[in-house]
C-alpha cells in the first residue's frame, strides 16, 4: 500500500534534516546557477550559508506567478537547456503562459510522486487506470501517466472528450480506477445514464480527481453517481504538475504533501509573514529537488491549512485541507485556469470594444460554461444582426485561441454591467464548489 | 434620396421596448414605422420617426446605444405585385437585400417599402432610373 513507507512514516525531526539537507543544496544551487533569484536574493542581503534552519526559510524572497513571467520562456531554468528533457505549459495572467521544464530527474521524481499518491488511494499494479486528464502542454495528461507506468499499473490515455466512447471503454476495458477532474467525472456519470449503463457494469473502484476545486457536496455527488471512493489530488505545474498533495483513502481527511520534495508553508497573503501552524491562509512552496525548474517560495494563490496531527492512515506528513479559495481571481474552467485579465486582453484587442465586461461561470449539468457578457458600444453596434454576430464570434474565437476554453458571448446594453465604486465585479461564479 | 433610420440595441428582457417607447412619447416623437429583428441574445430594434436627431439624444441619453443609418424608402401601389417589382429590379442588377420592413400609409393607396441594400447609392440610382417612387424622410413623415 505505502509506496515508501520508509519516507512516509518517517518522525518529523528525521523528515525535517532531509528537508533542510535539500534547502540548503538548492538554495546554494538556485543562488548560483540562476540570475533572477541571485538578484532578489542579493536585493534583500541572503546569502545561502544563511540558510541554517528550516526557520530561516523566512529570509528567502518570495516567488510569483509574475516572477515566471518577467522570465518568459525559460529565463528561471537552473539547468542548460540540453539537459531538459520535457516542457510543459499552463496559463499566465496575461498573454503569456507559464512555461516549466523537466530534466530526466525531474521526470523521475514526478513520475515517482505520482505513484506515491496513486498508492495512497489504493492503486496497485493490478489496476487498470483510465486516465481522462487531458494530454499535452497541461501536465495533468501525461504527469498521471507517468505515475501510473511507475508504479506498476494499466494505463487507459484516454485523454479528455467524447464521453460516451469513454464510458464504452471502461466497460470493456474492466478500468478500476478513473483519473479526471471532478466536473468531467460527473460528466461521464451523465454520459453513463444517457448510454444506459449502471455503475454495476463497471468495475470502477476508487476516482482521483484534482486540477479544479470541488466541495465536499461534489465529492459525495461524483460518489453517489459513480459508486465508488473519490479522493482529492493537488498539484500545480509550476511545482511539478499532478503529485505535490493527495488524499488518503483510508480517512480521506486532507491531502498528504509529499514534503521530502515540496516543503509548504502557509502565510499571510496581505502581510506575507509565515502564519503559525494550524492557521488557514495562502499556500506557498519550496521544490525541494527539481533540477530544471526549481522554485523557492512560491505563493501558490490558494487558500488552505496545514494539518499536523499523524494521519489515522499512518502517515507522518503534513495534510493540506482540500483548497478553499484562491488570493486572486483566477477561475477553473472545465479544468482549465482562466485569469479575467486574459478576457481583458482579448476583448481590448478588439477594435471599439470599451472595457466594460464581466464573466459568468455557470454549471450546466456537470460542465462549467463562462459567459462573457460584453457592451454594445455605439463604436461597436450595427443596425444589422449579421454584423453583431459576426463581432459575437470573433471574440469567442479569439478567447478560445487565448484560453483554449469555448465561451458564450453575451452582447448587453451599456451600462447594463453594475458598475463598482473600487475594484470592477469581473466575475461572477454561480457555481456552488 | 435617403431616409435616416435609427436603430437601437436590445437586449432580450423584458420592458425594454416599452420603455423606448415611453421615452419617445415623453418627448413627443411620432413612430412612423418600425420593425425589430432578434436572435437568442439580443435585438435590434430599427425605428423611423418625424424627430430623428432628438430620438437620437433622447434614448441616448436614456442609456441606449443608438445608431443612425441611411435606408431607402419605395412607395409602391399596395397591390399584388408591388413589392415583387422592386425586389426582380434588385435581383436583376445584382443588388442584396440586408433587410426590409414595409408599412401601408393612411390613405391605404399605397405601400411604403423600407430597404437597406448593400450597396446604397447604386440601389438609388437603379430604382429612381426605373422609375421608382423615392420618398424623403419628410415625405414618410407628411404622409
Amino acid at each position: 500500500m505505502m509506496w515508501v513507507e520508509e519516507i512516509e512514516t518517517l518522525p518529523r525531526s528525521g523528515l525535517e534534516s532531509i528537508q533542510l539537507k535539500r534547502l540548503q543544496i538548492l538554495v546554494h544551487r538556485v543562488y548560483e546557477k540562476v540570475a533572477p533569484y541571485r538578484a532578489k536574493m542579493d536585493a534583500v542581503g541572503v546569502k545561502p550559508e544563511d540558510i541554517r534552519s528550516l526557520a530561516d526559510l523566512r529570509h528567502l524572497p518570495y516567488t510569483s506567478k509574475d516572477d515566471l513571467r518577467d522570465n518568459y520562456p525559460f529565463g528561471l531554468f537552473a539547468t542548460p537547456m540540453n539537459d531538459v528533457i520535457r516542457v510543459h505549459a499552463s496559463s499566465g495572467t496575461t498573454g503569456k503562459p507559464t512555461v516549466v521544464g523537466y530534466t530526466r530527474a525531474d521526470i523521475n521524481l514526478w513520475s515517482s510522486v505520482m505513484a506515491r499518491c496513486l498508492a495512497m488511494a489504493g492503486v496497485t499494479k493490478d489496476d487498470m487506470v483510465h486516465n481522462a486528464y487531458g494530454y499535452g502542454l497541461f501536465t495533468g495528461g501525461l504527469g498521471a501517466h507517468y505515475g501510473i507506468e511507475a508504479l506498476g499499473a494499466a494505463v487507459v490515455p484516454v485523454s479528455g472528450g467524447n464521453s460516451k466512447r469513454q464510458v464504452t471503454i471502461m466497460r470493456d476495458f474492466g478500468s478500476t480506477v478513473l483519473l479526471s477532474t471532478p466536473s468531467y467525472a460527473l460528466n461521464l456519470a451523465d454520459a453513463m445514464a444517457d448510454a444506459g449503463i449502471s455503475t454495476e457494469e463497471l468495475k470502477l473502484r476508487v476516482g482521483v480527481h484534482g486540477a479544479e476545486p470541488w466541495s465536499e457536496n461534489m465529492r459525495e455527488e461524483v460518489e453517489r453517481k459513480l459508486g465508488f471512493k473519490a479522493v482529492d489530488i493537488y498539484g500545480l505545474s509550476e511545482i511539478i504538475g499532478p503529485g505535490v498533495a493527495m488524499e488518503c483513502l483510508h480517512a480521506q481527511d486532507g491531502l498528504h504533501i509529499l514534503e521530502d520534495h515540496f516543503l509548504p508553508e502557509i502565510i499571510d497573503p496581505e502581510t506575507l509573514e509565515p502564519l503559525p501552524h494550524g492557521m488557514t491562509g495562502e499556500l506557498v512552496f519550496t521544490t525541494l529537488t527539481k533540477e530544471a525548474f526549481p522554485l523557492i517560495r512560491f505563493r501558490t494563490k490558494d487558500i488552505s491549512r496545514l494539518i499536523f496531527e499523524p494521519c489515522a492512515c499512518g502517515r507522518t506528513l503534513v495534510r493540506m485541507e482540500k483548497i478553499k479559495g484562491r488570493t486572486d481571481d483566477m477561475l477553473i474552467i472545465r479544468g482549465v485556469n482562466v485569469f479575467p485579465s486574459q478576457v481583458e486582453h482579448v476583448l481590448m484587442g478588439i477594435d471599439g470594444v470599451e472595457p466594460h465586461y464581466q464573466i459568468e461561470v455557470t454549471r450546466d449539468g456537470s460542465l462549467d460554461v463562462m459567459s462573457v457578457l460584453v457592451e454594445v458600444s455605439e463604436n461597436i453596434f450595427s443596425d444589422e444582426i449579421k454584423a453583431l454576430e459576426r463581432l459575437s464570434r470573433k471574440i469567442q474565437a479569439e478567447i478560445k485561441d487565448m484560453l483554449g476554453v469555448t465561451c458564450k458571448v453575451k452582447l448587453v446594453e451599456p451600462r447594463s454591467i453594475r458598475r463598482s465604486v473600487g475594484k470592477a465585479q469581473r466575475v461572477i461564479d454561480h457555481r456552488k464548489i | 434620396m435617403r431616409v435616416e433610420q435609427i436603430a437601437v440595441f436590445l437586449e432580450n428582457k423584458s420592458g425594454r421596448l416599452a420603455e423606448i417607447t415611453s421615452i419617445l412619447a415623453e418627448n413627443g416623437i411620432n413612430i412612423r414605422a418600425l420593425s425589430v429583428a432578434d436572435t437568442a441574445d439580443f435585438g435590434i430594434l430599427r425605428l423611423i420617426v418625424d424627430k430623428v436627431d432628438l430620438a437620437k439624444e433622447v434614448l441616448r441619453a436614456g442609456g441606449f446605444t443608438v445608431g443612425k443609418t441611411n435606408v431607402v424608402a419605395v412607395e409602391v401601389p399596395d397591390r399584388s405585385g408591388g413589392l415583387a417589382g422592386v425586389l426582380k429590379v434588385a435581383h436583376e442588377v445584382g443588388l442584396n437585400v440586408e433587410y426590409m420592413y414595409a408599412f401601408v400609409n393612411k390613405s391605404g393607396a399605397d405601400a411604403v417599402l423600407i430597404f437597406r441594400f448593400d450597396e446604397m447609392d447604386k440601389a438609388i440610382a437603379v430604382l429612381q432610373e426605373r422609375g421608382f417612387a423615392l420618398l424623403t424622410g419628410q415625405q414618410i413623415c407628411g404622409l
